[in-house]
């Protein structure tokens, strides 16, 4: 049932790509505030219910719907969801070369919001957000992606998280390729982003970035849909039996 | 997602619009001996010039069409003016320049990148120079920047020393053209150890239908001297198709530097054969920038001839190929000393069903000892109906040389688009973005007011609306 608070609505949702179906009939709900947690064993379809939320034309939605803040999404273009609030932290960034992290920023932050902010004083807050993931500003002069280790990647996919504020988090495995330092400094610039206003669906393999993510919920995948959901108990449950034993 | 559909082409060309025609004298369409006395009567040149025209015109005449390239196939050189003069003298002062001729480098904006960052300026209207500028510090050193017609008159040693000895009427079929009913054009000299610190710049346009613009430039830097030469040039639409087809010769003494921008933005209307060539001497250092924007058809590969030891030759090449355009461009590089270096960078974009071809030609020879050479051409598509072509040739006839060649021709990825759409970009956005920054290593070599201009022809381009 749609109740105000819900942010995001994933309705017995079916997806297939090249031919090929993936999700299955998935159903999911996300309230105001909350983290999730999304767990799985590889080709479970994870990555490609994250890329199904952004719009990735790949993937095409065959039967279901997704609602976000009450409105229907299915149909829109991937920018226009990000217009909306919804952000994607990709688990393997693009590299576009020549152009920079900061001109993109900036050229990515007008898209998105209505207030217009001179540069000197986004350049600013850029060095603000920068310093908390430690990181240069020189490396707001670098090519986007071009370049950067694993690690880089994933603290520039964070970087872009905090500049351009949205309302629905999507990690798509952030924690993976992070040293347990960067890892710590970037899980932690995100949960102190994380407000009441903003909701978060993280998906990992790992329990590490957890420990600074507390999540509301955990679901389990496998096969294109959700099969299990609960609270923080069943991370322990797959340490345990793995994701054979805690299937539902 | 939807593929948005870039359309191209006359819709989107400012510099589209044309003048009323008024003036002093404009040949009948055709090319005969007899024209080319008449140029050669107008412009009261000394008999060696006039017998230059008419053996070169022999020559253009016995030369066949080159068997390769772009297709000249519909290029009619009977149905050419081959000589148009607008008015009757040139002037050093803008208030001179004719009120519509003024009108229109007033609407490309000449007189203002004059006044804020350029040591010299010329205009050169169909086929004769309307405008030479040069800032007074710079005479007084003896630099000298006129256009080629008064040269012939003026520094008569210095013009017969140099004229045609590195792109003689023989090279090819559009050398030969040009040599026979060339006007106008740049004539530059830098004396020894003088360096021109702000560049020097030409604009070239075209008004007249059917028109052939033959203009010839030739820079010569002497001893350590050091100078940056621009030019840009455009053109009115029109149905039916002109020529453009240039000669630039440079030659570039011990120790000099020479660095030469083209940012061509043609009508698509316009064909584009131009002949670019310079012969650098020890120690010295020629650029090649060159953008290729507009145009119908394009050939052009400017070179490097390494004559003098330690010698250094780079090539910076653009090509922006849409709807209906050809871009057949590139570089040579021609190692005769030792110890000389060249590199080839090129950097090319189709889209909405143009093509682009590199052509691109190294050559080592026999004792030019331990020197080195890099050819690197990057190739853009961004649709299925668009093409690209390499053609590199590398002739290497000694052994002591380090040479690297790469090319790489990739499509504008659907993964790259998505992940700059997802960050709030239309698809327009995220292309142009993509397509800035695969040119951006060029475009930093562009002074900055060109590199905005030449940003926004390429968004231009890119939008391309109707």
């Amino acid at each position: 049932m749609l109740t105000p608070m819900d942010v995001l609505a994933i309705n017995d949702l079916f997806v297939s790509a090249q031919g090929k179906e993936i999700l299955k009939g998935l159903n999911l709900k996300l309230h105001k505030g909350e983290i999730h947690v999304l767990m799985g064993p590889n080709g479970s379809g994870k990555s490609s219910l994250a890329a199904t939320l952004m719009g990735h034309p790949t993937y095409q939605v065959t039967s279901g719907c997704i609602r976000y803040k009450g409105r229907y999404i299915t149909r829109l273009s991937p920018d226009e969801r990000a217009k909306l609030g919804i952000f994607l932290a990709f688990q393997n960034p693009l590299e576009i070369p020549g152009v920079t992290l900061s001109n993109f920023l900036r050229t990515a932050y007008n898209a998105t919001h209505k207030d217009r902010v001179s540069i000197p004083e986004f350049k600013k807050r850029l060095h603000t957000i920068a310093l908390k993931l430690k990181l240069e500003d020189s490396f707001l002069n670098r090519y986007l992606n071009d370049g950067f280790s694993g690690g880089e990647k994933k603290k520039a996919e964070a970087l872009q998280l905090l500049v351009l504020e949205p309302k629905l988090v999507i990690l798509d495995e952030t924690d993976s390729g992070l040293d347990v330092d960067a890892l710590k400094k970037v899980a932690k610039a995100i949960s102190d982003y994380v407000s009441e206003e903003c909701t978060i669906l993280v998906i990992t393999h790992y329990q590490r970035i957890l420990k600074y993510l507390e999540p509301d919920y955990v679901h389990i995948m496998s096969d294109g849909q959700i099969v299990r959901s609960g609270g923080k108990e069943i991370i322990s449950l797959i340490d345990e039996q793995g994701y054979e034993g805690v299937y539902g | 997602m939807a593929r948005v559909d870039f359309k191209i082409g006359a819709e989107n060309y400012k510099y589209g619009f044309a003048d009323r025609e008024d003036y002093i004298y404009k040949s009948d369409k055709g090319l005969s001996p007899e024209v080319v006395k008449k140029i050669s009567d107008i412009k009261n040149e000394p008999p060696w010039m006039r017998e230059f025209r008419l053996a070169a015109l022999s020559i253009f005449q016995s030369k066949p069409m080159p068997g390769w390239g772009a297709d000249l196939s519909t290029l009619d050189f009977n149905n050419i003016h081959y000589y148009v003069k607008p008015s009757e003298k040139q002037s050093g002062s803008w208030q001179d320049v004719p009120v519509y001729i003024k009108n229109t480098f007033d609407k490309l904006g000449i007189p203002e990148a004059e006044k804020k960052f350029l040591a010299g300026v010329g205009a050169q209207y169909e086929s004769e120079m309307i405008y030479h500028n040069l800032a007074q510090d710079l005479s007084k050193k003896g630099v000298i920047f006129s256009d080629m017609d008064s040269a012939v008159k003026d520094y008569p040693d210095l013009v017969r020393k140099y004229f045609s000895t590195i792109i003689p009427p023989s090279d090819n079929k559009f050398a030969a053209l040009n040599s026979a009913c060339w006007s106008g054009g740049s004539f530059i000299y830098v004396p020894k150890g003088v360096r021109v610190e702000i560049p020097l710049q030409a604009y070239f346009r075209i008004n007249t239908k059917n028109m052939g613009q033959f203009e010839r430039t030739l820079i010569i830097a002497d001893e350590g001297s050091f100078v940056h030469y621009l030019e840009g040039c455009s053109a009115p639409i029109y149905t039916t198709d002109s020529l453009h087809s240039a000669v630039v010769e440079i030659i570039v003494k011990k120790g000099a530097r020479v660095r030469y921008t083209t940012i061509q933005n043609w009508s698509t209307n316009v064909y584009n054969l131009v002949t670019k060539r310079a012969r650098v001497e020890e120690e010295g250092v020629c650029e090649w920038v060159d953008a290729n924007l507009g145009s119908k058809v394009t050939m052009k590969y400017p070179s490097v001839y390494l004559v003098g030891r330690k010698a250094k030759g780079d090539i910076l090449s653009i090509a922006f190929a849409s709807r209906n355009q050809v871009q057949d461009a590139g570089g040579k590089a021609l190692h005769f000393a030792p110890e000389t270096s060249s590199s080839i960078i090129s950097k090319s974009i189709s889209k909405n069903g143009g093509r682009t071809s590199f052509r691109g030609l190294l050559k080592v020879f026999p004792g030019a000892k331990a020197s080195k050479s890099m050819v690197r051409c990057d190739a853009l598509i961004l649709d299925s109906l668009s093409r690209s072509d390499t053609y590199p040739t590398i002739q290497i006839d000694e052994k002591q040389v380090s040479i690297g060649h790469e090319a790489v021709v990739s499509k504008i990825g659907d993964e790259q688009l998505f992940y700059l759409m997802s960050r709030g970009l239309n698809e327009t956005q995220a292309m142009g973005m993509v397509v800035n920054g695969f040119i951006e290593p060029i475009v930093k070599e562009i002074p900055l007011e060109y590199a905005l201009e030449m940003n926004k022809l390429i968004q231009l381009q890119m939008e391309g609306v109707g």
